[in-house]
């Protein structure tokens, strides 16, 4: 018998579907069948720590913040692609070197538009 | 099962068990407490858990920091009226079956703080305890022993008859009252489902 790769494949999804969700059935018909929940106002409470809610979740935070979730990603995307960079630098042709010295001089401008603006000052 | 047939059964190799024995002794080895201290106890309680005394031999090492996945409260320590709502408002969010060991002299009666006006004179005016431990602190053994106790007490619950457990009584309550912070006491200062003030017989 030969084995097709995707039937191999499809074999493993239908697995990997049944795996999780057989406890999760196993689970609720345990609970429809065996356990009397007994709900109540405070069991079926959000929060569990034994004091009462109070106030509202939906609370505001400063929009501005997505400025260092950006500044963060020009240094991560840099040192992703500056250690590789780094550790194959002698073996690099000079091609190579330009276009990684063109890559970084766009992520380094994106640093100094953000410092010409005055983001990086804190107030 | 007729106790004999079961014996001359095992005699010749052949062991029967009851849904109820297995269910029992699932439940009784695998009580998970809540994490929970409130005062020197839960150090006792701590230390009962670690490698010296190994709670872990009786199956209830993981204690849960959630009251949703905890049905044993250890109430470890001396419980203050200002604590007090939240201890019952923790056990009401423990599923069923739930059971309770009030841990040392504060937690069955207010202990040396009993005088005070701030400390909850025994938690069984509140919750239903099922096993209390004197002491002050109770060592380790005195916990594994109410444990021991505990577990016994699970073993011997029939699914059916007086003795079930609670959530297999209909009209057992699924929340008990959760006492307010009043102005000189809790209100209500107890719960009188649960417990009554002794009576003095004078003769």
């Amino acid at each position: 018998m030969d084995y097709s790769a995707h039937l191999f494949l499809a074999v493993f999804l239908a697995i990997a579907v049944a795996f999780p969700l057989a406890p999760l059935l196993l689970a609720r018909l345990w609970a429809a069948k065996f356990s009397p929940p007994k709900p109540g106002e405070q069991k079926n409470a959000t929060y569990e720590c034994g004091l009462e809610a109070r106030g509202d979740s939906m609370i505001q935070f400063k929009s501005q913040y997505y400025l260092y979730a950006i500044l963060f990603l020009i240094f991560d995307v840099e040192t992703i692609f500056l250690l590789p960079f780094a550790v194959a630098f002698t073996g690099l042709s000079a091609g190579a070197f330009v276009a990684i010295m063109i890559f970084l001089l766009l992520l380094v401008e994106g640093l100094a538009w953000a410092w010409m603006k005055g983001v990086l000052t804190w107030k | 099962m007729d106790e004999g047939l079961r014996s001359e059964l095992g005699k010749q190799g052949v062991f029967t068990t009851t849904l109820e024995d297995l269910y029992n002794w699932g439940r009784k080895n695998s009580v998970w407490p809540l994490q929970f201290g409130l005062a020197c106890c839960a150090i006792e309680m701590i230390a009962t858990t670690m490698s010296r005394y190994d709670l872990a031999r009786f199956g209830a090492e993981v204690f849960r920091p959630s009251p949703r996945q905890a049905d044993l409260m250890i109430v470890a320590g001396t419980v203050t009226k200002k604590m007090a709502p939240q201890v019952i408002r923790l056990y009401n969010q423990m599923p069923e079956p739930k059971y309770v060991i009030a841990m040392g002299a504060c937690a069955i009666s207010g202990g040396p703080f009993k005088q005070g006006y701030n400390v909850l004179k025994g938690i069984d005016r509140f919750i239903p305890v099922d096993v209390h431990i004197p002491g002050c602190p109770p060592r380790p053994e005195a916990l594994i022993h109410a444990f021991m106790t505990l577990q016994r007490k699970i073993d011997e619950q029939k699914l059916t008859g007086p003795n079930r457990p609670r959530h297999l009584i209909a009209d057992a309550p699924s929340e008990f009252p959760v006492p307010q912070f009043g102005e000189h006491d809790l209100v209500p200062p107890s719960n009188p489902k649960v417990w009554q003030p002794p009576k003095t017989a004078r003769s």
